[in-house]
């Protein structure tokens, strides 16, 4: 069981840039650890290094909790380092007009909320004043931005898992037994690799 | 009821259907490598779980290792201890491991077909985004993260819903000298890096069926860059002769049996797909890239659209304008390898061209098989000789300068043509620039000192 999360409420930092990829959210050189953490400190640092002015490195974007991204985020590879790296950051959810497949599934599993939000509402919320916090209510589906309530989309098993704390492990877990059962019966029928045995 | 081949391969697989839950997808076999594996097994270590099935699985060291002679001695401390935490996960799991010095070693999407382990109608994951390369076999093969691998390993099985399965239709013939990876290049320009998102892509039309093996599993690599979760070929005669004698395929009454039910997994006439595009590359010319996402390509006698204007990110990166043409830019580097481009059929094509020739000598090349096998073969056949003579390194196995995490980088400011899958910003080093194309389009550039292929329009002027 992991800790159900039913809102989220912070200040937003805007990052509007479309087909933002793994490569840029943690590049490769970062990813010879063998822990879950470390890569906050190397989060986006392309961007980051190469412009002063990027807007994560302002400080009146500091103690962000929300990203606020372009299309298509986490495009590229398979890594949960970008999950973990994003997460260390102090960043609780991520809203954008879509995101990369992986990605998404890598969030669900660490529990990060992605907000799919149309991309006009995204421009909305990047023009508020930086001290401005906004809270979303993944029961609900809404996001609140002062007087403005905006609604987004969820994928509704994303939105249980995070919403009840769902361990996808545990509910795995629990039909252990008829995956099993799934395999054997699979391997007489129509399985048919002579398996690796012993050291390669 | 007709079915496609996606559907086919998920009904076979499914082992619950749950309301309110993604399907328990049943999964074959699982392939690991070092970066992206630690973790998954502290995840198991922690809950005291043991791995389901150690048979199912099979590890490689593949991205941080050394591509030099002394490869191994390993500089990166953190890359040593990654390699060494999987050696001792698969020995206290009981996972067979290709280990450096091993002649099984290799990239992992390479040494997984050339061991028969992988097989049509399978299902069958990685850590790595790269994983439909395997789907050149008719398997449903695709990247996880971590914490999926986890549960791979300790159940057999993952958490999905049924993706939307998308028919890409290639007609017409390839013309000479015009390979896989434009055809996938072609398409990923055409629909966009995201064009593919949530979609299971199936290659269909004669061009595919054309395709040897190899050029099956590099179309099929890319899927990945537009997005798609997986891309796969249906098998046919091709798949099975590719197969046969494999060390993991199946033998005698077993390997009838076996295909008999792979011919069956074919997507029936009248299917439903969700989605479809059609391209013709009876005219295609070879592709390059010239942006940092791989869907910033164009054909090499084209010059930048003048709609790239809105990309002024990506045209400040590379240091090109648009309206400005490809060929021509000279390059520093030329890099042959990777599980894009890293097998014998693509070092034969680079061989073919490099023989009795010399690089241009301001650029660098490195020629990298994709494994154990494949470097065995390029120097049973003398390749390794012909690269050596042209003035390219051709080097040990691994994933090296594909995605700059091990010792083999383009350095800052350098431009790097490259038969990789990504030309992201710094993918091949901090400050790099990546320009994607085929290994015949690299191995001609790399003669000429600037990109070019024979068929463009300045190299057609220098001949005459």
């Amino acid at each position: 069981m992991k800790s159900a999360i039913k809102t989220v409420r912070g200040r937003s930092v805007p990052m509007l840039l479309d087909d933002i990829d793994t490569d840029i959210i943690i590049p490769a050189q970062y990813l010879t650890q063998t822990s879950k953490s470390g890569y906050g400190q190397h989060a986006f640092a392309r961007l980051r290094q190469a412009d002063p002015d990027f807007v994560l490195n302002q400080p009146a974007y500091q103690g962000a909790k929300v990203l606020l991204a372009g299309a298509n985020f986490g495009c590229g590879s398979s890594r949960e380092h970008a999950v973990w790296a994003i997460q260390e950051m102090g960043i609780e959810a991520v809203i954008a007009p879509s995101f990369a497949d992986i990605f998404s599934n890598n969030a669900q599993k660490n529990h990060l909320p992605l907000i799919t939000l149309s991309a006009a509402d995204c421009q909305r919320l990047a023009q508020l004043p930086p001290a401005q916090a906004i809270e979303i209510d993944l029961l609900r589906c809404t996001i609140a931005a002062g007087d403005a309530v905006m609604s987004f989309a969820i994928n509704p098993f994303f939105q249980h898992v995070l919403t009840a704390g769902i361990d996808e492990l545990d509910h795995l877990l629990a039909q252990q037994a008829a995956i099993q059962r799934f395999h054997a019966q699979q391997q007489r029928r129509q399985y048919f690799v002579r398996m690796p045995r012993g050291s390669a | 009821m007709s079915h496609n081949i996606v559907e086919k391969i998920w009904q076979q697989h499914v082992v619950q259907r749950q309301a309110g839950f993604p399907d328990v997808l049943a999964i074959d076999f699982a392939l690991l490598h070092e970066v992206t594996s630690a973790q998954a097994f502290a995840e198991l270590d922690r809950r005291g779980l043991p791995v389901h099935d150690p048979k199912r699985f099979l590890a490689t060291i593949d991205h941080s290792i050394p591509t030099r002679e002394d490869r191994h001695q390993v500089h990166d401390p953190q890359a040593l201890k990654q390699m060494t935490a999987l050696r001792e996960n698969c020995q206290q799991h009981g996972i067979a491991l290709c280990d450096v010095g091993s002649q099984k070693q290799g990239i992992v999407h390479v040494i997984g077909p050339e061991l028969g382990l992988t097989q049509p109608g399978m299902t069958l994951v990685c850590g790595d985004s790269h994983t439909a390369t395997h789907g050149a076999f008719g398997a449903l093969a695709f990247g996880i993260g971590t914490s999926t691998l986890a549960h791979v390993m300790a159940t057999g099985a993952l958490l999905m819903n049924p993706p939307r399965v998308m028919q890409v239709q290639f007609n017409g013939q390839l013309p000479q000298g015009v390979y896989a990876k434009d055809m996938i290049m072609h398409l990923i320009a055409q629909i966009g890096v995201d064009g593919g998102t949530g979609l299971v892509l199936e290659y269909t039309g004669q061009a595919v069926r054309d395709l040897s093996m190899e050029q099956r599993m590099t179309l099929c690599n890319m899927s990945i860059e537009c997005g798609a979760v997986a891309g796969l070929v249906a098998p046919d005669q091709t798949t099975f002769e590719y197969l046969q004698g494999r060390p993991h395929a199946p033998q005698g009454a077993e390997w009838d049996a076996a295909v008999k039910h792979w011919q069956t997994l074919v997507s029936d006439p009248g299917c439903r797909y969700d989605r479809s595009v059609t391209l013709d590359i009876g005219q295609l010319a070879p592709m390059v890239s010239w942006g940092t996402n791989p869907e910033q390509a164009i054909p090499i006698n084209q010059s930048i659209p003048h709609a790239a204007r809105d990309q002024a990110d990506a045209l400040n990166y590379v240091g090109m304008t648009v309206e400005q043409a490809v060929q021509g830019v000279p390059i520093d580097w030329a890099f042959v390898g990777s599980c894009t481009n890293g097998r014998i059929e693509d070092l034969r094509v680079v061989a073919d061209i490099l023989r009795h020739r010399v690089i241009d000598p301001r650029v660098t090349m490195y020629v990298v098989p994709g494994s154990e096998a494949v470097r065995q073969q390029a120097i049973d056949e003398g390749l390794d000789r012909i690269f050596q003579q042209a003035g390219a390194e051709f080097r040990q196995p691994g994933c090296s300068m594909c995605l700059g995490m091990n010792d083999d980088r383009v350095p800052v400011g350098a431009r790097c043509i490259s038969t990789t899958n990504r030309n992201f910003i710094g993918r091949q080093g901090t400050g790099s620039i990546t320009h994607l194309a085929s290994p015949a389009t690299v191995a001609h550039s790399a003669l000429a000192g600037y990109i070019t292929h024979p068929i463009s329009p300045m190299a057609q002027q220098e001949a005459s």
